[in-house]
């Protein structure tokens, strides 16, 4: 009887064995990877919006305070986008024939709303409450990144699950004082774990990581 | 050694018998099996569609009786598939030589079983498109972790444990006769696939000890599976609070039901396909008889369980528990609960005589009933307990609509469907094992193939 297999089968075993390991472990792997990807969650890629509005203008070029349009940050789950009104409060004046600002000025005529274009827009089965975390001392930065460097908006952070919980179990790593929660310029000391975890003590942080807390 | 097989066939007459199917055209029989099989194939996967795109609204299911058909077929065909594994690996244990003719197309009807079995669980979810979450992988959700107590989680991974290692089982024990049908092969396609399967098996000395062993350990893995996997089915009833659920005799109890309702569809299918396919000398009356006297057995557990779980009711003191067991005999599933005592209980006692074991036709009908008898369980033990419970203002009745209907039938279809053309394309006796019970006694002379 003939051989049955030539010899090179045998470095065809050998390969598929060891291939569908690292077969089976990179296909695992590039799943990890592309579910993390700002392909699917979107991070880091500037949105067109229909003015086109320059964070880096206002808040770095001109200093304004994050609350003077997000007013209802510390009061309400919404940290609310300004209406017409906010922006004309200052462009009836300045550049007010700006061809630039024309949709601004044509909203204030009509009464019709910008409409901007959301960038961190969560799913309607999460319950997310910004007020909370700016009274228990997460700065604006933490979440949305160097919002003061950004000429157009995008989103800082992936606003997956593992993102939100990896804080709500190390609140310590990211907390700071309360009277620093608008500073766009503050860096984390280097002993922001010794601080933080005081934070946690002094403002009662619990550890919230229950499916109620969010997915009410 | 008695001998299982009829007359004193040559080895390569065996091989011949059983390679046969393998090399002719289908015959009108087959044909006319495979179309019906198709059909309801296709009425299943309508079904399905149906069910999917629509919701699971469509089935007859509400908010008191959430599990209806769906689950009764699940546990069905798992309970089906036992029997394979035991016939493939308990009886391999003991020593059976009567398991040879009978264990290929035993673990075939497990491994199709089973695939009808776990499409039950995924279908029936309400958004089946994220069944995935049911596995612990890590993810970018925390990461989010399933809950380990639940018993429906226990199912994921006994049903796939069990899908594993009965293919492994089933595949290993093929080895030896696809390298039989490479070797008889002309050059061509046939032989390379053939060759491809059978792995370069030389049949070695060497080779064949390894077998041997690598067989007993596989059968030693696959006893406690077989008890396991049964006993994990039924504890998705047996960890619930629910009287007619919560009860401890489940586990053992469902394993015998499984082992009956399996013994059942095997004989079904060997009496029929023992016809079709010529295969009366290998599948003898006394293979029958030894199924039907497991039949028997496992037939008076079941009956003994029924006798216990009334006894237990009465005994309990608990009026929800006497009240559920007292609604399954009179209640308007009563005609349910009594065709199932009188399909599981009592119609295998007619097996403690002799005229009946070596009755074919008898048998054949006696293993009908046994799988009606053994679905009509499952739908009672969910449905009577789930539709009469607790509170009285929750009480509702549960009608099955026509796709809960067309789901079963498609089930049907598709074990049919898989053994149909199992029993065309693979060795549906296992050509190895059957000549170590021939003439490959030592002490005779051997003939040579």
């Amino acid at each position: 009887m003939s051989q049955i297999f030539h010899r090179s089968a045998n470095t065809i075993a050998r390969v598929s064995i060891f291939g569908a390991v690292f077969f089976i472990a990179g296909l695992l792997l590039v799943f990890g990877e592309v579910s993390r990807s700002p392909w699917m969650t979107e991070a880091h890629v500037a949105r067109e919006q229909p003015i086109q509005f320059s964070h880096e203008r206002h808040v770095a070029g001109n200093g304004i305070d994050c609350r003077y349009c997000h007013t209802s940050v510390e009061e309400s789950s919404f940290a609310g986008i300004p209406p017409t009104k906010t922006c004309m409060n200052c462009h009836s004046q300045i550049f007010a024939n700006s061809p630039y600002l024309e949709p601004v000025r044509d909203s204030f005529r009509t009464g019709r709303s910008i409409q901007w274009t959301r960038v961190h827009d969560l799913p309607d089965f999460v319950y997310f409450n910004h007020s909370i975390h700016v009274h228990k001392g997460i700065g604006c930065t933490t979440c949305h990144g160097q919002v003061d460097r950004m000429p157009l908006m995008w989103q800082e952070s992936s606003l997956q699950m593992e993102w939100c919980i990896d804080c709500h179990r190390n609140p310590e790593r990211y907390v700071r004082p309360r009277d620093a929660v608008f500073r766009v310029d503050y860096v984390p000391p280097a002993n922001q774990l010794e601080i933080g975890t005081q934070l946690v003590a002094d403002y009662q942080i619990q550890k919230l990581t229950s499916c109620s807390t969010c997915h009410r | 050694m008695r001998r299982w097989i009829e007359g004193d066939p040559p080895l390569s007459q065996i091989t011949d018998d059983v390679a046969r199917p393998l090399n002719a055209s289908p015959g009108k029989g087959w044909c006319a099996c495979f179309a019906a099989a198709l059909t309801a194939l296709a009425v299943g996967i309508g079904c399905v569609w149906y069910q999917i795109t629509t919701g699971i609204g469509v089935w007859g299911l509400n908010k008191t009786v959430g599990w209806g058909f769906d689950i009764t077929n699940f546990v069905f065909w798992v309970g089906i598939g036992h029997a394979g594994t035991l016939i493939s690996a308990i009886l391999l244990l003991l020593r059976q030589q009567w398991r040879t003719s009978i264990n290929r197309s035993a673990e075939a009807m497990t491994i199709f079983a089973v695939m009808c079995a776990g499409m039950f669980p995924l279908i029936h979810m309400g958004r089946p498109w994220l069944a995935f979450y049911v596995l612990p992988y890590p993810n970018s959700r925390g990461p989010l972790w399933v809950n380990f107590r639940s018993p429906l989680l226990w199912d994921v991974f006994a049903l796939n444990t069990y899908l594993t290692i009965s293919l492994v089982f089933w595949y290993v024990g093929m080895i030896p006769d696809f390298a039989t049908l490479r070797d008889r092969a002309s050059a061509g396609v046939k032989k390379s696939i053939y060759g491809i399967l059978s792995l370069g098996w030389n049949g070695s000395h060497r080779t064949w000890s390894r077998y041997e062993t690598l067989s007993m350990i596989l059968a030693g893995l696959a006893t406690p599976l077989v008890i396991s996997v049964h006993s994990i089915v039924s504890m998705d009833f047996a960890t619930s609070i629910l009287p007619g659920w919560h009860t401890t005799i489940f586990p053992p109890y469902f394993v015998a039901g499984a082992v009956y309702s399996g013994f059942g569809m095997v004989m079904t299918l060997l009496i029929l396909t023992r016809t079709l396919m010529h295969l009366e000398k290998y599948i003898t009356h006394r293979h029958l008889d030894a199924m039907a006297k497991v039949m028997l057995l496992t037939g008076s557990i079941v009956g003994l369980s029924y006798g216990t779980e009334l006894y237990v009711a009465w005994l309990s003191g608990n009026p929800y528990e006497q009240a559920v067991f007292y609604g399954r005999a009179t209640g308007p599933y009563a005609w349910c609960f009594w065709t199932m005592v009188a399909c599981n209980a009592l119609a295998p006692q007619v097996l403690w005589s002799r005229r009946v074991r070596s009755n074919i036709s008898a048998l054949f009908v006696l293993s009908i009933l046994v799988n009606v008898g053994m679905w009509l369980e499952r739908f009672v033990i969910i449905v009577t307990s789930l539709h009469r419970s607790y509170l009285p203002s929750s009480w509702v009745m549960y009608r099955p609509t026509m796709i809960e209907v067309g789901t079963l039938i498609g089930s049907f279809g598709l074990f049919f469907t898989c053994f149909l053309l199992f029993i065309r394309l693979l060795p549906m006796i296992a050509i190895w094992e059957v000549k170590t019970g021939a003439s490959a006694e030592p002490h005779e002379v051997v003939r040579h193939a």
